[in-house]
């Protein structure tokens, strides 16, 4: 989604954020003119490699004459709007976002929620004790990744990585509704039993941790996993002619999770099995098994 | 695409009903038995079934009607012959309350504990009898279960229930474009069963009982085949028969089952003043009429009509919100199964004018009556040349299609209708782009509400300045209120907009002392009972601070117990918020938890009065901070106003003071 005017030259739009001029290209989001004005919005569903599915409502900003707030991740940019993304109706309804999320949800692993909880006063304890949670156990049903949707904030990226926009596969999807609402395979069975292919794509897109490689999995259970002793390499995969990039994250000598860049033009952070997986069993095979 | 469907295998009687919607299987590819070399070759399964996708609502319906839920065979089946992943299968089929995908009693009760029905006098021994009778709620005894539903669209006549049993022969039976496919249906015993039923099968029967008792309910419970015929749909309209109704004027009067009889009341006049007129005349006469949308946004009719008309891209759709299930709301039951064929050629008008060719009624999937009637008046209207290739000679192609929804009221949400008619989850999308862009299938669509298309005839038969000297400058023509709760006539009342709320209760007749009034439903407010002064129009309430909604006008005296009332308010939301956007996902859960420890407080008077007034202020505050976010901050107008009729009890009612 980013505006990159590289190849077709685009128009420029031009338009009022927080009482100062902003330019982007056209078809530009809001999000995208408040990052390159270095403006810090809280985003969890937003995805550089996805089509917006605005679900998260963590990014909303005020935009003049609108009846309700807007998404900044999803909202293109329009001539002559008014955006303010610090009025004290938008932060309310992030900060009631971030306190909701956090009262139901796992957020200990999501990169930077810890901060915007603590930057916009969320008090997550305040709905009590007995407050509905997701009250999810980790699903480990197979040997390369584990599915925790007790941290699950259901921003649909899994899915859409998973299904159209990506790997085509449609193992996962969401089901139920409401509060009751769950990525799930059919009939909830394991993943062994599902369409799944392993590719690992949705563990790329999952902002929150809730999907993550059985070795981080296990690492963190054990009290191992310290991402300050990591390193990241990125290689080129040597399993075909595609030529994908891997960024292997290494921690004691041990591969311990493989991902790939989100901007590799070709690839979009995209793996199979054989680049995500093949480190744990060189030479490949049905390295799922169960 | 490069599907992996499961093992799992289907019932004969499970392949049997997908195979009565879909035609038989063509192909190994879409799960024959036989697999022939041709279907080595031709990879049938794919494009061509895809485009089928929307058959999956149809497909999921046919089978929870004639086996009574959807087992991992029968989905995988239906996932086989439309090409669907059974992953997103899964996620659809478990998206609507009518569905089950665990095995359970071929009977379901549903019985209404929505507001109409729980303010209702006895309410409570009402159900603590249902429960006697038929065991605890989810429960499977003898055959049938029950389970409370939210408002069944019967308040008139509340306590309302539904029972529905499994068997053949139900109304999703036949393929989409088939004709009158309600022979055999039997709904409160007045269509035959079938005649070849299978093998030790029962035929599907759907029972409407009410205003319900418990014995009744049980007796449904038993033998829905039996329950006595539902009466008269113009017993619905206290009003029926007064010469002065322009949309009531037929309910009562003409033979909803006949298409002479509706031509003998002035039906068709409308579609050839149209004809007379052309689409341009039409979208004309609609815009000056100043015809507002009464699904709830009070759209301007004719701008949305203009719109799509004037889309290049093609086909265009007309497309019939007829899911009706704001709480409260009963008009468009009482229009679909009074005056049906008026419907069908309002539908017809909008697609001539728009340029459609095809119109959808989304039908509310708990609404048996209707659904016989408009399948039966599609099939006459069909058999008559009012509908097909060349409606009334005038060389101009139009068909509607029924299809049913399956228990979510986040589908009267317009773009949720849409993903849910294309077989996907009933989740609203985001807009920009709008319906009559990109609506129904990706295409031009002018979606409305059924009262909204019905106030197109007499437009039409009036002309447009007739039409525009009923009511107020910014509300013309006339408007249906649906009145019930502690009045002596409740019903669907027709009245020139400008009449005031105490005008419409006079007529209704309030009991006891009028405590608090319900206005729009669970996603509208309340107003206090000497607020009668209120005009019904949409200014009007809005000036008020309130609003008119769907036409809902709910009267609640000092016996009713509010925070119960309210309780149940914040239930209905937390059960229908679809879950894609957080601040309603999880906001109507904390909303209702709040109302919960509200209602414990009231009802328990602590003996630290102190404590208990700081926790109901805390309380207080912490919906207040909610609601606002979820009003500003969700997609769509469910979680918008999910903490509207709650903050009005709040603020004008004094609710917890
Ligand atoms: C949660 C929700 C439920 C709705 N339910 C209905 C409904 O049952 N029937 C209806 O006509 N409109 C319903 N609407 C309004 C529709 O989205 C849409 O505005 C309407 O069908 C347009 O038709 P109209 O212009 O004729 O009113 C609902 C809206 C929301 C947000
Ligand atoms: S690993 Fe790949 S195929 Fe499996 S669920 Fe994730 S995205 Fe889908
Ligand atoms: S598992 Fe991760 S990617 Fe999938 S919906 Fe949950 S948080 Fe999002
Ligand atoms: S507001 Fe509620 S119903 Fe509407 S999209 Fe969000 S979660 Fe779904
Ligand atoms: S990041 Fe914008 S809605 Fe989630
Ligand atoms: S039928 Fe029970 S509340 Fe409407």
């Amino acid at each position: 989604m980013t505006a990159v005017p590289l190849d077709p030259p685009r128009r420029l739009v031009e338009f009022t954020l927080d009482g100062e001029p902003a330019r982007v290209a056209e078809g530009a989001t809001i999000l995208d003119a408040c990052r390159a004005a270095g403006k810090d919005i809280p985003t969890l569903c937003q995805g550089e490699t996805l089509e917006p599915k605005n679900a998260c409502r963590a990014c909303v900003v005020e935009v003049e004459g609108a009846r309700t707030l807007a998404p900044a991740c999803s909202r293109k940019a329009e001539p002559g709007m008014t955006v303010s993304t610090d009025t004290e109706r938008a932060r309310h309804s992030r900060k009631i976002v971030l306190e909701l999320l956090a009262s139901a949800t796992d957020l200990s692993t999501t990169p930077r929620a810890a901060e915007w909880i603590k930057e916009y006063g969320a008090k997550p304890d305040r709905f009590g004790a007995d407050a509905a949670t997701m009250n999810e156990q980790p699903k480990i049903d197979n040997d390369l990744y584990v599915r925790d949707y007790d941290k699950c904030i259901l921003c649909y990226k899994c899915v859409d990585a998973c299904g159209e926009q990506w790997q085509n596969s449609f193992a996962i999807s969401v089901a139920g509704r409401g509060f009751d609402a769950r990525i799930s395979t059919e009939h909830d069975a394991p993943l062994t039993d599902s369409a799944c292919v392993y590719c690992g794509n949705c563990i790329e897109v999952c902002p929150t941790g809730a999907l993550s490689f059985k070795s981080e999995f296990d690492m963190r259970e054990a009290g191992t996993w310290d991402e300050d002793r990591q390193t990241e390499t990125t290689t080129v995969c040597a399993y075909c002619g595609v030529g994908c990039n891997l960024t292997l994250h290494v921690q004691d000598n041990e591969i311990v999770k493989v991902s790939s860049p989100l901007d590799n033009p070709v690839t979009h952070g995209n793996l199979c099995i054989k680049g995500r997986f093949g480190y744990q069993h060189v030479g490949g095979g049905n390295t799922a098994g169960a | 695409m490069d599907l992996r469907f499961g093992d799992s295998k289907p019932t004969d009687e499970e392949k049997a009903a997908v195979d009565d919607l879909l035609g038989p299987p063509p192909s190994a590819w879409e799960g024959a038995d036989d697999r022939s070399t041709g279907d080595l070759r031709w990879a049938v399964g794919g494009r061509d079934a895809r485009e089928r996708r929307d058959l999956l609502l149809p497909g999921l319906h046919a089978v929870n009607d004639r086996v009574g839920w959807i087992s991992e065979g029968a989905l995988t089946y239906l996932c086989r012959r439309l090409t669907v992943p059974p992953a997103e299968a899964y996620g659809v089929a478990t998206f609507y309350s009518m569905f089950s995908m665990r095995p359970r009693p071929a009977t379901v009760v549903h019985v209404c504990t929505d507001i109409a029905c729980a303010a209702a006098p006895g309410a409570d021994d009402f159900q603590a009898d249902v429960e006697r009778r038929l065991g605890p709620a989810g429960e499977a005894r003898d055959g049938a279960v029950w389970q409370p539903s939210p408002c069944l669209g019967l308040c008139e006549r509340a306590p309302a229930a539904l029972a529905i049993r499994a068997g053949q022969g139900c109304p999703s039976a036949a393929g989409p474009g088939a004709g009158a496919s309600s022979n055999g249906v039997s709904a409160n015993g007045s269509s035959p069963a079938p005649s070849a039923s299978a093998p030790g099968g029962a035929a599907y029967a759907a029972a409407v009982v009410a205003p319900a008792t418990a014995e009744a309910v049980e007796a449904a419970a038993r033998a829905p085949e039996d329950a006595a015929e539902e009466p008269d749909a113009a017993l619905a309209v206290p009003q029926a028969g007064d010469p002065q109704l322009k949309l009531l004027s037929r309910i009562g009067v003409a033979d909803p089952g006949s298409l002479d009889s509706y031509r003998a009341n002035g039906g068709y006049r409308a579609l050839r003043r149209a004809f007379a007129l052309g689409p341009a005349g039409v979208l004309r006469e609609v815009t000056d009429s100043g015809l507002v949308g009464r699904g709830g946004a009070a759209f301007p009719t004719g701008r949305k009509w203009q719109a799509t008309a004037s889309q290049p891209d093609h086909p265009h759709y007309v497309v019939c919100n007829a899911d009706e299930s704001e709480p409260g709301t009963f008009k468009d039951r009482v229009l679909m199964e009074g005056d049906p064929f008026a419907l069908i050629e309002s539908m017809t008008i909008a697609g001539y004018a728009t340029g459609a060719h095809k119109g959808f009624l989304y039908l509310r999937g708990e609404y048996p009556r209707a659904l016989r009637r408009l399948t039966d008046a599609i099939a006459q209207a069909r058999a008559r040349g009012l509908l097909g290739d060349d409606v009334l000679g005038q060389g101009y192609a139009f068909d509607i299609e029924i299809r049913r929804g399956a228990g979510a009221y986040i589908c009267g949400e317009e773009t949720a209708l849409f993903n849910s008619l294309e077989g996907n989850r009933g989740e609203p999308r985001s807009k920009p782009p709008f319906p009559v862009e990109k609506g129904l299938f990706g295409k031009p669509t002018a979606a409305n509400n059924v009262e909204t298309l019905v106030n197109v005839l007499p437009v039409l038969e009036m002309g447009a300045e007739a039409y525009a000297a009923i009511g107020t400058g910014k509300s013309t023509g006339p408007k249906l209120f649906c009145v019930a709760g502690s009045v002596e006539r409740p019903g669907i009342y027709e009245l020139p907009f400008g009449a005031t709320l105490g005008d419409l209760l006079n007529l209704a007749g309030v009991t006891g002392d009028l405590r608090a009034v319900l206005l729009g439903g669970a996603a509208g407010g309340f107003v206090r009972g000497d607020e009668l002064d209120i005009p019904l129009t949409f200014e009007g309430t809005r000036e008020a601070g309130t609003t008119l909604g769907s036409g809902v006008v709910l009267a609640l005296d000092s016996s009713v117990p509010l925070p119960r009332i309210l309780l149940r308010i914040a239930e209905f939301f937390r059960d229908e918020s679809c879950g894609q956007c957080v601040p309603c996902r999880i906001g109507t859960v904390r909303q209702e938890e709040a109302l919960h420890r509200l209602a414990a407080r009231v009802g328990a008077p602590s003996t630290n009065g102190s404590n208990a007034t700081a926790g109901t202020a805390e309380d207080i505050a912490l919906l207040r901070e909610v609601g606002e976010a979820m009003r500003d901050a969700s997609i769509c107008g469910l979680g918008q106003t999910a903490w509207n009729a709650v903050e009005s009890a709040i603020d004008r009612l004094g609710a917890y003071a």
